[in-house]
């Protein structure tokens, strides 16, 4: 279904001169610096997956998308999306692909809901009778209706992207790209384009990509996760095996009864430190729990004390500021995690 | 088909928008109208003053004054997404565009029709018309097929140096301001006969921006003046043509500029 194979971006970024006199220089002489988005990236996705792609700001996800719906125009490397090149065959792969980016609307801003829908079924050509059932399903799942002849300018940002959703699968999109689809929107509307996601997915076997910073949207609906970090591909699995990977790694948490200057202990290093409450992070590997918590009580009175497994959202931080420990961890574990990766 | 019932479905919101607010509106059209009109009036009483410009009345340059300005008020009228695309690149909205199953230039294209350029049109067209009644001028079936085709072809130049500022946005974001030196420069210019400007001005703007085949050679052509020493019969023959393939040019740009479309945030 989509095929990438060491894909990479680059960008040149100007440096502009202030300034009225500077931006005369500017028409003559540019001065650029070549910035990596994505740098030699791969992966395959097989149809009716859901697939979380994260990364922190600016890692490049946002890039990657772009180069997949034929935005973008790769600098190296190769992309397939249903067999077509998106940014040559970009008409052809439009017809099959449905995108959303959660910070900007695909709808015309003046034009009620409605007559938006009209023109997107004017441009994909879709039938009548397909386009009738695509309402009336979008608006029993994701109730347009009650909006369905308001302007987009003055829609709540939740309907906005209800809206936007429901515009992007009315031709039927095989895949459909989610750019960051829960931004800023609340509980109960993340939950039910959540649901909705979920539905299109299981009923139509729609391919589903999406970025998201919200790891409530990865753990419900994404069972596999393309991790990249400053433009590089940095783990591709399960999200499961990916918990596994880094849960080795634990947090303790300690109340010390008093302010103690030094309270470093061998094997277990300082996360995290506010008044008397201390996080460590230890390996039980190089220290086991008891005898951890035997060296502290040897020498520190505490208050409390409790060991827990990182949250998700705690493990890709460790992925993201921890790069390299992860990539020793992948080699030794490959054989675990990614030979069941088909291509 | 498919394009120009969509392209016609695009106008007639775009229409039915702009009609929303009615006085705005009205008044623009009123505004834009009376400027136009004193456009004229100083090319008026400069005549005044001298009778005749190297060869050429009043209505002659009336004349050339019409054609020119019911090109360029066409020109704003349609090719209005170009001339303000810098606001889409700026905003992102050409993502929505590329994610589209249609072609970008399609697309920018039909994006905006600003109705209200039926003002300064409507004066253009009652003066090419006072002056055509005020010369007399042979009409035939060639004469009305060629000054359509220039109308035609001289829309299209302007058009095109509208592409070429969209399409400079997708390397300096910022479109290039020296486009309005052609745009509305064009029109002051062309206002005048071309053979009261310099050697490679007249050059310039016949070979590289062939802003005298929009209204100066067809006027030759149609008041059946003397050609000036230099200038091809062939060539005035030719000219309207110039405009269709200038705008061809600027579409193989656009092209080539969408590759390197940037996008923004990424």
């Amino acid at each position: 279904m989509i095929e990438v194979e060491n894909l990479s971006k680059t960008f040149k970024v100007y440096h502009h001169r202030k300034g009225f006199f500077g931006s005369f220089v500017n028409l003559f002489s540019r001065k650029h610096r070549i910035v990596e988005a994505v740098d030699n990236v791969s992966f395959s996705i097989k149809r009716g997956e859901v697939v979380g792609y994260l990364g922190p700001n600016g890692a490049g996800k946002s890039t990657t998308l772009k180069m997949l719906t034929g935005i973008l125009v790769p600098t190296s490397g190769s992309v397939r999306v249903n067999g077509y090149i998106p940014h040559r065959q970009r008409k052809e792969n439009a017809k099959h692909i449905g995108v959303v980016f959660g910070q900007r609307s695909h709808l015309w801003f003046d034009l009620p809901v409605q007559e938006s829908f009209e023109l997107l079924q004017r441009i994909y050509r879709i039938p009548q009778v397909q386009y009738n059932q695509n309402v009336e399903m979008f608006d029993g799942l994701l109730n347009i209706g009650e909006f369905f002849r308001t302007p987009v300018r003055q829609l709540s940002l939740g309907q906005r992207m209800r809206a936007d959703i429901a515009a992007a699968l009315l031709h039927d999109p095989e895949v459909l790209f989610l750019d960051e689809p829960t931004i800023g929107l609340d509980v109960v509307a993340k939950a039910r384009i959540r649901q909705f996601i979920q539905q299109i997915n299981t009923e139509r076997q729609v391919t589903v990509v999406l970025t998201t910073h919200d790891l409530d949207d990865v753990e419900k609906l994404c069972k596999r996760v393309i991790l990249i970090d400053k433009a590089r591909l940095c783990f591709d699995g399960e999200l499961a095996a990916l918990r596994r990977l880094l849960s080795t790694e634990r947090i303790l948490s300690v109340d010390y009864a008093e302010t103690y200057s030094d309270i470093s202990i061998p094997n277990a290093h300082v996360t995290y430190r506010e008044g008397n409450r201390v996080q460590y992070q230890f390996s039980p590997e190089e220290i086991s729990t008891a005898d951890l918590i035997g060296a502290i009580l040897q020498r520190f009175k505490i208050v409390d004390i409790s060991v827990q497994d990182p949250d998700i959202e705690e493990l890709i931080k460790t992925v993201y500021e921890d790069n390299r420990a992860l990539e020793q961890k992948l080699t030794e574990t490959t054989a675990i995690d990614l030979t069941n990766r088909d291509t | 088909m498919h394009h120009l019932s969509l392209y016609l479905h695009f106008v007639k919101l775009r229409i039915r928008s702009q009609m929303e607010y009615r006085f705005s509106f009205l008044f623009d059209l009123l505004s834009q109208a009376s400027i136009s009109v004193i456009d004229f009036f100083m090319i008026a009483l400069l005549f005044n003053r001298f009778k005749e410009l190297a060869g050429w009345s009043l209505w002659e340059v009336g004349f050339l004054y019409g054609i020119i300005g019911v090109c360029f008020a066409v020109a704003e009228m349609i090719g209005r997404g170009f001339d303000v695309f810098q606001n889409s690149v700026v905003r992102g909205d050409f993502d929505t565009i590329l994610i589209r199953p249609l072609g970008t230039f399609f697309q920018v294209f039909s994006q905006d029709f600003l109705l209200r350029r039926v003002g300064r049109f409507s004066q253009a067209f009652v003066i090419l018309l006072i002056a055509n009644s005020q010369l007399t001028i042979s009409w035939s079936f060639v004469k009305v097929g060629y000054l359509l085709v220039s109308l035609v072809s001289g829309t299209c130049f302007f058009v095109a140096l509208f592409v070429i500022g969209a399409t400079s946005c997708f390397w300096t974001i910022q479109s290039i301001e020296i486009v309005n030196i052609f745009t509305n420069g064009g029109v002051f210019m062309g206002s005048y006969p071309f053979s009261i400007y310099r050697r490679w001005f007249r050059h310039f703007f016949t070979f590289i921006i062939p802003l005298a085949c929009v209204n100066y050679f067809p006027a030759l052509f149609l008041m059946e003046k003397v050609v000036p020493s230099g200038v091809s019969t062939l060539g005035v023959y030719l000219a309207p043509f110039a405009g269709f393939l200038f705008f061809g040019i600027t579409m193989l740009f656009w092209r080539w500029g969408v590759l390197h479309y940037q996008s923004t945030g990424h």
